[in-house]
């Protein structure tokens, strides 16, 4: 199945026996609104962010005792067998489409995105979206535009960061009244 | 151009009821807020009768449900950001979890989605034995949903009756894995142990019992009084609604959606069973009640199909046979340089997964699981996202609880079959 009518699309890749459509963020809610009307994806499963800070930096390994070698207090910082391919910007958001018909079909929708850039929202196509980008935007920091009460969700409203990018330590969140206050 | 099938009554109510312009908060109308009869109450998160920690923020007029919104994240703890500090061999613990009533289907979804970067071929036995564990832990998970939902309507008993086979279901677990619940019994590859003896009598014992039991269940509800007149035309969902605010497993098939992704997207053995998937048009918590029942008696079905082929695989393999992934056999670790090597390597670094990523859904007890993983071609995920149900039918709280009585409520969100574990993850 070809997808050359999507508006807005910049690549479409096959792997692992699933479609990934590339999509100019401009033109996302266009593409979707697409995607449902015309080839009949109504059904949105989900919207996962993705934060690619520091991808394939850890270098490929060699023997044990090359520069940047080993850290044996860390096992398993040896290195790629091989760098993985390089990503397009830093974030990416994919959102997951299902055909809920007698021939189910799948597809990926990908934004990809720089730090504080905003996808436009596609509650108005999907309602179910509303959580799953609060929710993006509560743990990776990715503002939708034009969604109707972007706020936190699983995270209380005053938390700082956004614990699921990759510059956010784990163990180092603030732990309330563990100071001497 | 597609169309989804929809079998009984496809429209329940004319257009839509989903709140707008935020389709998961009820706003109480400008005008009605004004009477200054409207009150607002805070429903948990500690409440007995919320299945964990949920916060509705109510308002009431009277008993009428005006405005509603869901509160939730009382139960984050961070599973997906945990699971990429660990290798992948370890990060399996972390999803069983996440929904504590159906570890077993988290624990697969996240198995698979690893098998399917490595492309690992997994032996007959396993994918049969997954089924079945699978199938077992739907029953539990909706008989511990029967169970706590029924109570929370004044019938006790039923959740007295519910958890005597949820303890058998248990036992059957503890006697395959030793674990009562989060089992970690599947593994990339297949299975971390044979099937012990004794299994196969004690699950035939379960199987030729359990409908008997559910034929119990119902006599005590399906034509009781008051549990018709408790469930039946509350938390109104019709099909159009459902789909849009991406609904799924029991919740979108009382609506009258006929989909279910053991059919529609075949994975482990379920190509090979006979089940039938149920499905109601009412759309409403009577509906919802009537699936989980029904699923209950297929997925009996399904078990003793899956012992029937398990039985004539004695003494076939349950794991695959690829070292660099496959923990070697415990007893090749006293004799065989090579196995405690693999060991050491599999233990500590970790096996490497190709790069790639990919999205993996089951039909657990609630729904749609999904999971997304991204592998950089290293020993750990590099990003793991689950798709939970129960997050997403909780999205459905505003429009079910529309023009509901604050009686209702509490039979209409328990419908919705929430685990806040998966919830708020």
């Amino acid at each position: 199945m070809s997808y050359e009518r999507v508006p807005g699309l910049v690549e479409t890749v096959e792997a692992y026996g699933e479609t990934t459509l590339v999509v100019d963020p401009a033109r996302l809610v266009e593409a979707c609104t697409h995607l449902r009307d015309v080839e009949g994806f109504d059904f949105l499963a989900d919207v996962a962010a993705a934060d690619y800070l520091g991808w394939g930096q850890a270098g490929v390994s060699g023997s044990i005792g090359t520069s940047g070698g080993r850290d044996l207090n860390w096992p398993s910082t040896q290195g790629y067998q091989a760098l993985p391919k390089p990503k397009p910007k830093r974030f990416s958001v994919s959102y997951e489409l299902r055909a809920l018909s007698e021939h189910p079909r799948r597809v990926r929708v990908q934004v990809w995105l720089d730090d504080g850039e905003a996808a436009p929202s596609v509650v108005g196509v999907w309602p179910t979206a509303d959580w799953h980008e609060r929710e993006a935007w509560d743990l990776m920091g990715i503002p939708f535009d034009g969604h109707p009460n972007l706020k936190r969700i699983l995270l209380e409203d005053d938390w700082e960061g956004h614990p699921l990018r990759k510059d956010y330590p784990i163990g180092g969140e603030p732990v309330r009244f563990s100071e001497e206050e | 151009m597609a169309v989804a099938p929809v079998r009984g009554r496809a429209e329940i109510y004319e257009g839509t009821r989903i709140p707008h312009p935020i389709p998961t908060v009820l706003r109480v109308p400008e005008e009605l807020r004004a009477t200054g009869d409207v009150m607002t109450v805070n429903f948990g998160p500690n409440h007995p009768s919320t299945h964990g920690v949920l916060r509705l923020v109510v308002d009431l007029l009277g008993e009428d449900v005006v405005g509603v919104e869901a509160v939730i994240g009382y139960l984050h703890t961070g599973f997906e950001k945990n699971m990429e500090q660990k290798t992948w061999w370890k990060a399996i613990t972390y999803p069983e979890r996440i929904d504590y009533l159906s570890y077993q289907h988290n624990e697969l979804v996240f198995v698979l989605a690893i098998e399917k970067l490595l492309g690992l071929e997994i032996p007959p036995k396993a994918t049969w034995m997954r089924t079945c564990l699978c199938e077992l832990n739907r029953i539990h998970s909706h008989l511990v949903w029967l169970g706590t939902s029924a109570l929370e309507l004044g019938a006790i008993s039923m959740f007295w009756y519910c958890f005597r086979e949820r303890e058998q279901i248990l036992d059957l677990f503890e006697l395959v894995t030793g674990q009562r619940m989060h089992t970690r019994y599947f593994q990339a590859g297949g299975l971390a142990e044979d099937i012990p003896r004794g299994f196969f009598a004690e699950a035939r014992r379960f199987v030729d019992w359990m409908p008997r039991a559910i034929d119990d269940y119902e006599a005590m509800l399906s034509r009781n009084k008051i549990w018709l007149e408790r469930t039946r035309g509350i938390g109104l969902l019709s099909a159009r609604d459902a789909i849009a605010l991406g609904q799924s497993g029991p919740v979108l098939r009382a609506s009258g959606v006929d989909w279910d992704l053991r059919r529609a997207e075949p994975y482990l053995a379920y190509p090979e069973c006979d089940f039938r998937v149920p499905v109601y048009g009412e759309g409403d918590v009577y509906a919802r009640y009537r699936v989980h029942m029904e699923e209950m008696r297929e997925s009996t079905r399904i078990v003793a199909q899956c012992l029937d082929r398990l039985e004539r695989m004695e003494g076939e393999p349950w794991i695959a046979d690829d070292r660099k992934v496959v923990l070697p056999p415990r007893e090749e670790l006293h004799t065989s340089m090579e196995s405690l090597i693999h060991h050491f390597k599999i233990v500590t670094e970790g096996y490497r997964v190709p790069e790639g990523e990919v999205y993996v859904a089951v039909e657990s007890p609630r729904g749609e699981l999904g999971c997304y993983v991204v592998s950089d071609g290293g020993p750990r995920p590099w990003r793991v996202k689950f798709r939970a149900p129960s997050f997403v039918a909780l999205e459905a709280t505003a429009t079910c609880l529309r023009d509901a009585l604050i009686a209702d409520m509490i039979a209409i969100v328990g419908s919705l079959d929430t685990v806040m574990g998966e919830v708020d993850r």
